[in-house]
């Protein structure tokens, strides 16, 4: 028997539970157990294998800079429609990276797992974000694993760190949004929203939506090469599209205006949204990006994306004015003109 | 998409508005009874396709509005007991009580859900039998049918332990309060498409023939309320005031039968009052003898709450179509959707709420034409 066994104050049921305990992150046998028998066959890369405290890795090529961002996820369900709680969270922050034109190089992941998790589901999670980590080509450095009281959590959260090299000459910026530019998006709104709220307790209806989470890297770096101009590049997640226009036409001190009749929607989001009294441009997407074009590159631009797999859906969505500063408009399909507010909380859905 | 966009056909409105000009030589007040018309109504701007003498005044029809402050108060109250759950519609749980609102009570651990049906409160009662589980039954006619059916269930299934806490209102009611009114302006009005779905509109016919109005049943999408308001003008300018039903797509003259019987049973009129108007005789619903059992005001011994509204704002006047949300000093500055002041600022629904959500206050801030 070990010191760390002979320590151990946690009732073990046996040598291989099939759930969560709170001994997984007590730092001892089990949580060592976790990580040779899970994290470290799954995620693999001689980096983590070196179980240090820390990464050490290679300094960046001169003349390009480093970017760094940071994400938490919780969503409920963990498995979805098209996507799981780990997909999402590798996407997330490999996305936060992409649209600042980065190339997403490393990540680190960071467990909270709630006491009962089922050692399955964790396992299905973690070989989500392998597969998603080898779909972008970013490698898995380090980590951490805590465990919550039953109760104290929800299933699973996971934070996700991230490290990109931007290229000498790129320069994306939320702040150079010029008057004339256009508005492009990648793709149909609304889509991880809605296919998420589908399969929420309480709110189920039939649908085949799927939610849209995918890396955004390649997408990004093609619409850097067909543009070197564009001024900047957002994933619209939280607060959807409305959000990222909000953000833009403040720090650029512009305005935007979309075109109602050329937003892309999916029926059945589009169906979804009329029923619970949601407006489809403020939900979450998660496979998405928005890009801020010269007007002049706004149509070999659209071609372009149109061509990549992740971009079959893209359009022009709006323009940007200089008239109104900070302001989001939006012309109806009747020809009428108003505002698009800023949202205060969460949607709610209405009465009637 | 089908059902939808052909309703919302740029072409065909620029035509039915170029028809509602022609007809207008002299000035009209419309009213849209319903909360859900006013909010098609500012979010496709159909008011700013309308020719300047045809006035757009926002009705009543907004259940969230017009639920009083005191019935909120006693909702709360029931929602903060430890052994309740506590079901409501979405839009109900951003709505200010005189302490805090749902929201909040469920930070402070109050068990308070969101349901998109009625009968899944009822199935909570099933599913949690050690708890008490209300439903927060508001609305028009509309949906009462559904609030009936959850009610009946939970009585056919001796589930004793659900109840509604039922502020029902009535339209027919708040028209004729609004026609009597010495003040009134509203001269001719858009009939509420989903209310006249469940009770029909006969009981609109002696409305439009005591007061002399013109009553066009109206729907919800951009055509529906251009038509209707085009049906209305014309009645106004050959000087008829007649009920007519453009909306027959889904509207019946006598309704729904099967839902009016199943309303029938389960409740019965009663005196309500409405926020921002006050007391309108024999203008809601309340449970009938048979399912008082499952009346919550009366199980948790709620009654003897009573709130006095605010006096500050003018929601009366605009539910009453006598002022317009921008009319208020208070608009868009003290009164937000976030600390709305009253009535029309609480729900989505709400005139008030309507014209901040679609930026009439930064319209109005940065001088574009109302």
């Amino acid at each position: 028997m070990s010191a760390t066994e002979g320590f151990s104050t946690c009732a073990l049921p046996n040598n291989n539970p099939d759930c969560i305990l709170l001994g997984h992150g007590s730092g001892g046998r089990l949580t060592s157990e976790l990580i040779r028998h899970i994290f470290l066959p799954i995620f693999g890369g001689d980096e983590l294998a070196k179980l240090e405290d820390q990464a050490t890795l290679p300094a960046p090529s001169p003349g390009t800079r480093l970017a760094f961002t940071t994400d938490s996820f919780v969503v409920k369900p963990i498995f979805f429609r098209g996507g799981d709680i780990g997909r999402l969270a590798v996407c997330g922050t490999v996305n936060d990276l992409a649209v600042g034109g980065a190339i997403p190089k490393y990540l680190s992941v960071a467990f909270i797992l709630e006491e009962g998790l089922a050692i399955t589901d964790l396992t299905r999670i973690v070989k989500s974000m392998k597969l998603t980590c080898d779909e972008v080509g970013i490698t898995i450095v380090t980590g951490d694993t805590k465990v919550v009281d039953r109760g104290k959590g929800d299933q699973i959260f996971i934070t996700t760190t991230g490290i990109g090299e931007v290229p000498a000459g790129v320069n994306l910026s939320i702040h150079s949004a010029k008057p004339g530019d256009r508005i492009l998006i990648s793709g149909t709104i609304g889509d991880h929203g809605v296919a998420i709220l589908s399969e929420r307790e309480g709110l189920q209806f039939e649908t085949e939506l799927q939610s849209d989470v995918a890396p955004l890297h390649d997408l990004a770096q093609l619409i850097i090469r067909e543009c070197p101009d564009v001024r900047c590049m957002r994933d619209p997640t939280r607060g959807g599209v409305s959000g990222v226009l909000h953000e833009l036409s403040e720090a650029s001190k512009v305005s935007v205006r979309l075109d109602e009749a050329s937003l892309p929607f999916r029926d059945e989001v589009r169906a979804a949204c009329e029923m619970l009294g949601l407006d489809p441009i403020y939900v979450a997407n998660e496979g998405k990006l928005i890009a801020v074009v010269p007007a002049t590159d706004a149509e070999r631009v659209l071609t372009a994306v149109r061509s990549h797999p992740n971009g079959r859906n893209a359009a022009i969505i709006g323009e940007v004015r200089a008239e109104r500063r900070g302001m989001v408009t939006i012309r109806s399909r009747i020809g009428t003109e108003r505002i698009v507010p800023q949202l205060t909380g969460e949607q709610l859905p209405r009465i009637c | 998409m089908k059902f939808l966009d052909e309703y919302r056909d740029g072409h065909a409105a620029r035509q039915l508005a170029a028809a509602i000009k022609k007809a207008t030589t002299r000035p009209w007040v419309l009213m849209e009874v319903c909360g859900g018309q006013t909010h098609s109504i500012v979010k496709f701007g159909i008011d700013d396709l309308l020719p300047p003498g045809v006035e757009l005044v926002h009705g009543p029809g907004c259940p969230v509005c017009v639920t009083p402050l005191e019935m909120l108060d006693k909702a709360h109250a029931i929602a903060r007991r430890e052994d309740v759950i506590f079901c409501s519609f979405g839009d109900m749980l951003r709505v200010p009580g005189s302490n805090g609102d749902l929201l909040q009570i469920k930070s402070q651990g109050g068990d308070v859900r969101v349901v998109y049906s009625p009968l899944d409160a009822m199935q909570l009662a099933a599913k949690f039998p050690h708890k008490k589980v209300v439903f927060f039954a508001i609305g028009f006619e509309t949906t009462a049918p559904a609030n009936a059916m959850a009610v009946k269930l939970a009585h056919q299934r001796k589930l004793s332990n659900f109840f509604a806490l039922v502020s029902h209102v009535l339209v027919p009611p708040a028209i004729t309060a609004i026609l009597k009114s010495p003040n009134n302006r509203v001269q001719g009005f858009l009939g509420p498409g989903h209310v006249c779905t469940v009770v029909g509109y006969e009981e609109y016919e002696p409305l439009a023939e005591r007061f002399h109005v013109p009553i066009v049943v109206t729907g919800f999408e951009p055509l529906d309320l251009l038509e209707g308001i085009l049906l209305c003008v014309r009645q106004l300018e050959v000087g008829t005031a007649t009920v007519e039903n453009p909306y027959s797509r889904v509207v019946q003259r006598i309704g729904n039968p099967a839902a009016k019987a199943l309303i029938q049973d389960v409740f019965e009129v009663c005196d309500r009052k409405w926020r921002g108007i006050g007391e309108i005789p024999m203008s809601g619903y309340r449970l009938t003898e048979k399912y008082r059992a499952h009346d919550a005001e009366r199980f948790f011994e709620v009654d003897m709450i009573q709130t006095v509204e605010s006096a500050v704002c003018i929601s009366g006047e605009i539910l009453r179509g006598n002022r317009k949300p921008t009319d208020c000093p208070a608009f868009g500055k003290e009164c937000t959707p976030r600390s709305p002041l009253g009535a029309t600022m609480v729900s989505s629904e709400g005139a008030c709420a309507a014209y901040h959500a679609y930026g009439r206050a930064e319209m109005l801030e940065i001088g574009v034409p109302q």
